[in-house]
């Protein structure tokens, strides 16, 4: 892979981190608010569904999961695995298009 | 060529790097399931029910927290890479590698004490 | 008088340790274990040393499974239960019981692009580059390596990925893009990032941990990372 493409890798990994610590955070605060008490599927998918906030909101955090994953494990997989190549790339890229795919499915089904 | 073993690995820094790689690949593998598992609401409340009721066993539940600590461990240990790659060079990484560790203990706990 | 037992690679990729009786002194160095081994006990033991007072490098070698500088390592700070281990210096292939080959780290410094290149000659005036400048205190630490290949011998990026560069050559080439007279920046940046550049760190730190210099390879590179993306962000990648 070329030095750009490396270095531009590198600052999608960089820049999806920044979206995902703030998605993270906010991610981890609901859920330890939420299951105060219980929880039960009426009750997350009545406050869920049609929440337009909260579509975009774990739309976003799909995609930058999506991107952050594959690119953090391209790293371990040369240098742990040597794995490194083109294949490597090719797996990674559906595995990304994969985790978005389910990803934007489970958005659909709890916010839509 | 000589490879070094434990020896020359038993700084902060190294141990910093092994957890956020460690967590990163677990948490990788954890979020197609997640996102699988998620997906299950589209068959409607019922199928979910069904779902939550198996995430109520003590041993789903014991991997919840594992999972959060893994998540909060990468988030802090991330943080700590992005203050080391963007801001100004100081000799206090060691504390950064500390703080991150803290904030997942903290949050571990939090998580713990709500379920 | 309190006796050192010291365990000696001996051989080249095959061979194994042997053990020598060193007698143990006060203030006494691992160059000078090393040095009573060759003189006294073993005259074909083969090891490097040259200033012994810890300005040259040379004697760079795995004491106790830790990079260092032998004569300024003191035997009390790293013997354990009155034995040490002396082993060549990692990552890099061996000539001869304690001897390593150092030519493929100096490679990698010119494959880094470690050279200066200015554009005046003894016709102009000096270069101007105050102390205090931004660029200048950056790099102030930096041009201060020796080469020793201590960082390198730390590192498992270098053990994991064959045709990283390594921190010495990176923290070179850092210097240089820091420096305002060099002229081959463009290039020299496209030479230090990528799988085999700055982009395979990921500061696990070894480097600035046994530095004997007390540098910090890990901020160098962190500097490349970030000229990298503004490179790409600017389009002049």
């Amino acid at each position: 892979m070329s030095v750009r493409s490396e270095s531009t890798l590198w600052l999608l990994q960089r820049a999806s981190a920044a979206v995902l610590a703030v998605c993270v955070l906010v991610h981890l605060g609901t859920i330890i608010v939420a299951i105060q008490g219980g929880l039960s599927a009426v009750e997350i998918l009545d406050r869920t569904r049609g929440n337009v906030v909260g579509l975009l909101f774990y739309t976003t955090f799909v995609i930058a999961a999506a991107v952050h994953a594959p690119i953090g494990l391209r790293a371990t997989l040369g240098e742990w695995l040597g794995w490194r190549g083109a294949s490597r790339d090719v797996v990674l890229a559906l595995f990304a298009l994969g985790l978005a795919t389910l990803g934007l499915r489970a958005v659909m089904g709890v916010f839509g | 060529m000589r490879r070094n073993d434990a020896r020359a690995r038993n700084h902060p820094a190294y141990w910093a790097f092994l957890v956020h790689r460690v967590s990163g690949v677990a948490l990788a593998l954890f979020l197609p399931v997640h996102f699988w598992a998620l997906g299950q609401s589209l068959q409607g409340a019922a199928q979910f029910d069904g779902f939550l009721a198996w995430t109520a066993l003590p041993a789903v539940k014991f991997a919840e927290w594992g999972i959060v600590v893994l998540l909060t461990a990468h988030l802090s240990g991330g943080l700590r890479l992005l203050a080391l790659e963007f801001l100004p060079w100081r000799d206090w990484q060691k504390t950064l590698a500390a703080a991150a560790a803290a904030a997942a203990l903290a949050v571990g706990l939090a998580f713990a004490l709500a379920l | 008088m309190s006796t050192l037992s010291v365990r000696v690679w001996r051989g080249a990729e095959q061979g194994a340790f042997q053990t020598f009786d060193v007698p143990r002194h006060a203030s006494q160095t691992v160059l000078d274990v090393v040095t009573h081994i060759q003189r006294h006990l073993d005259a074909s033991l083969a090891y490097r040393f040259a200033c012994r007072v810890g300005m040259c490098g040379s004697c760079a070698m795995t004491v106790n499974g830790v990079a260092r500088w032998t004569c300024r390592t003191h035997v009390d700070a790293v013997a354990k239960d009155g034995a040490i281990e002396l082993a060549p210096l990692g990552n890099l292939p061996l000539i001869r019981d304690l001897v390593a080959d150092m030519s493929l780290f100096f490679d990698k410094w010119a494959r880094a692009r470690g050279q200066f290149h200015g554009t005046r000659s003894r016709h102009d005036e000096f270069a101007s580059i105050t102390p205090d400048s931004p660029a200048r205190r950056e790099v102030d630490a930096g041009i201060e390596c020796i080469g020793c290949g201590v960082c390198y011998a730390s590192c498992d990026l270098v053990s994991w990925n064959p045709d990283y560069l390594g921190p010495a050559a990176l923290n070179r080439a850092w210097t240089l893009v820091r420096d305002a007279r060099d002229v081959a920046g463009a290039e020299r940046l496209r030479a230090v990032g990528g799988d085999a550049g700055c982009h395979a760190c990921h500061t696990q730190m070894g480097c600035t941990e046994h530095c004997p210099k007390r540098l910090s390879p890990t901020a160098g590179i962190a500097g490349l990372k970030r000229a990298l993306a503004r490179a790409v962000l600017d389009g002049s990648l």
